[in-house]
């Protein structure tokens, strides 16, 4: 379980592994308000409050998808338009060609589609997958994670970060398991 | 899985006490990874993809020949193609429903049916849009519905529903399979995770995206799962609200109704509530789901379904009166002469007996508890909104403005063949996704022994109950 002879540059961070979601919950927040910055956790379903117990608060992904869906509606409508009044200028009973309240329901299904994608792609790229490894893999447990099973990583890129300390740190909460993880 | 551990059966349960985090993983996990294909599969499996063969061999013949081999001739030259399409596109609308409408008003019994409603709604759309290209006479040339620059120099008529269908259209099939494939992220690190055949580790693990179950990432997740769902919703209204411009933008006595989009949105959702049902109750029964899709669920459906066929029932009340209180002769003629008591009068009371008069049993209790009677009416439903489509379809072309065109429209074999072949088309992908993709969601499921073990004390002892 000790590993004391690891060097900070081969460790990725050292992981513990939790039953309950309450008990990770509780070391993330007692790690954060010991200083600790560079970590994560992990779950097999969201976790309430888990993200922000580590610090992270606001992400980015409603602008994104804020952005994709102007850009699809702006797009559609200016496609309709410079199509229909511009380009190709198509008398049909001497109706406008500027008609705007035809052009609505392909505008508003193109700012849906937009908006969707950017959405999707958005997570995942912004998650920085795809990845298939990870050194969290390494983990004891770690399969787990997508089980039953509730994690902790402190990084060893922490400014803080030193393994016996951390590792003492985190048997305080009297983890399942203490793993060193390998970069 | 311990038996022992689970507790008997509340009677408003949404999910079986008594279960853990474990215990719901390995067992909708363990029904792609460790069970072994079974005669029921492979049963269900090759009936499908009987019928998938006729798809291909009617569709075959329908590029060779042309749509000549339908029935459809002056004036009904909207047959069975449109009223396929409109029926397949409904019935997916109820997948929607479940995964974005009811998610946002927090219904939790929505958890153990939105991935099977979603994935039929995935393969409902496959279908209806199937029949759009294959009614186009050439369809090698469907891409012309695009806007794209070409040598005519011609652009799409922005101005017809028609486009604008098939913009609703794609950007629904997009969407929803974006929805689906987000839901699944999570479901497939668990396979990937379980699985102990390498070739299942990989496939599941490619898909998976390396999704780990980072805390950051669940949170980017939440968000955008929400904004899908805040997304399709106002979606699935546009999509069948424009399939029902295509019938209410012309001028057809029958058609030309402006109660139109939000009466075929409930009848899409009507029918799509049927066919969950159809698919649900089997599913239960044969993989031992009755823990996650309770008596519960089965009933809010019939409630569902109760309430959307009353507004399909005003539905038809409206087009009636406006009819008769209207001034248009033609349309008083087709409301309330032609289709009660005309040629296809046979078609419209069963159509009226299914979709209005059946559905009423629904008000009491028994009917909404005898899962052999759900899904009996469930059958009943699917064949009375095919019946609307058809009734809304026919009647209203077979007496167009001039009695010199009148005739009669009868499918021909080849119309029934590609409407069954979807059928196939269907149940052919719904049995690979039973064999291949978790049917209901496992993160969902872990997320709502959570919530059922904090409302009524710990996950391992708890009553769950429906909110």
């Amino acid at each position: 379980m000790t590993h004391h002879e690891t060097e900070a540059e081969t460790v990725y961070g050292i992981m513990a592994e939790f039953e309950h979601e309450e008990d990770v919950l509780e070391a993330a927040e007692a790690a954060y308000a010991r200083g600790y910055r560079a970590m994560d956790a992990f779950s097999p379903h969201p976790v309430e409050g888990l993200a922000e117990a580590i610090g992270f608060h606001k992400n980015r992904v409603a602008l994104v998808v804020l952005l994709g869906g102007l850009t699809g509606g702006l797009s559609g409508f200016f496609m309709q338009w410079y199509t229909a009044a511009v380009e190709y200028p198509f008398d049909v009973g001497g109706r406008p060609y500027f008609s705007w309240p035809a052009f609505i329901p392909i505008t508003f299904e193109m700012t849906v589609l937009f908006a969707a994608i950017s959405g999707v792609v958005g997570l995942i790229l912004l998650n920085g997958l795809p990845r298939p490894y990870h050194p969290a893999f390494n983990a004891a447990n770690f399969a787990t994670a997508s089980t039953d099973g509730f994690f902790l990583c402190i990084q060893s890129d922490d400014p803080m970060f030193e393994a016996e300390a951390v590792q003492a740190f985190l048997t305080e909460f009297e983890p399942k398991s203490l793993s060193v993880v390998p970069l | 899985m311990h038996n022992s551990e689970l507790e008997p059966m509340p009677p408003n349960a949404v999910l079986r006490p008594g279960h853990t985090f474990a215990s719901v993983t390995d067992k909708i996990g363990s029904l792609v990874l460790v069970r072994p294909y079974e005669l029921k599969w492979f049963i269900g499996f090759g009936i499908g993809f009987s019928l998938l063969m006729t798809l291909l061999f009617s569709a075959a013949r329908l590029f060779y020949y042309g749509v000549g081999i339908w029935g459809i001739d002056v004036p009904v030259m909207w047959g069975f193609a449109i009223v396929n399409f409109v029926w397949w596109i409904g019935i997916g609308h109820a997948g929607t429903l479940i995964s974005a409408i009811l998610l946002l008003l927090k219904q939790e019994w929505r958890t153990s049916i939105n991935r099977f409603a979603e994935a039929m709604t995935l393969f409902a759309v496959a279908c209806a849009g199937m029949f759009p290209l294959l009614h186009l006479g050439r369809p090698w040339l469907f891409f012309w519905l695009l806007p794209y620059p070409n040598t005519m120099g011609l652009w799409p008529q922005w101005r017809s529903p028609l486009i604008w269908d098939v913009f609703a259209v794609s950007t629904y099939a997009t969407v929803s399979l974006l929805f689906w494939y987000v839901g699944l992220i999570p479901d497939l690190a668990t396979l990937r995770d379980r699985a102990r055949n390498k070739w299942a580790k990989m496939g599941y693990g490619v898909f998976a995206l390396g999704w780990r179950g980072s805390a950051m990432h669940w949170h980017r997740y939440r968000t955008v799962y929400m904004l899908l769902a805040g997304l399709a919703t106002p979606l699935v209204v546009s999509v069948h609200s424009v399939v029902a411009l295509d019938f209410a933008a012309s001028l057809m006595p029958g058609w030309h109704t402006t109660v139109f989009p939000p009466y075929f949105v409930a009848g899409a959702i009507f029918s799509g509530f049927a066919m969950v049902a159809t698919l649900a109750i089997p599913l239960r029964a044969w993989y031992g789901l009755k823990d996650f899709i309770t008596d519960k669920h089965l009933e809010n459906m019939c409630k569902v379904m109760l309430a959307t066929g009353l507004v399909v029932a005003y539905g038809y009340m409206m087009e009636a009166f406006m009819a008769w209180m209207g001034n248009n002769p033609n349309e008083k003629f087709v409301l309330l002469e032609n289709r009660p008591f005309g040629p296809y009068a046979h078609t419209w009371r069963l159509m009226m007996l299914c979709n209005v008069i059946a559905p009423q049993v629904f008000w009491f209790k028994w009917a909404r508890t005898n899962v052999y009677f759900i899904w009996f009416m469930s059958i009943v439903v699917n064949i009375g909104m095919w019946l609307e489509r058809y009734v809304i379809v026919i009647t209203s072309l077979h007496r167009d403005f001039l009695p010199s065109s009148w005739s009669m429209y009868h499918g021909t074999v080849w119309d029934y063949a590609t409407y069954y072949g979807t059928i196939g088309l269907f149940t052919t992908l719904l049995f690979l996704f039973i064999r291949f993709l978790p049917v209901i969601s496992i993160a969902e499921m872990r997320e709502l022994v959570h919530e059922t073990g904090h409302k009524h004390g710990r996950p391992e002892t708890s009553p769950g109950s429906a909110s």
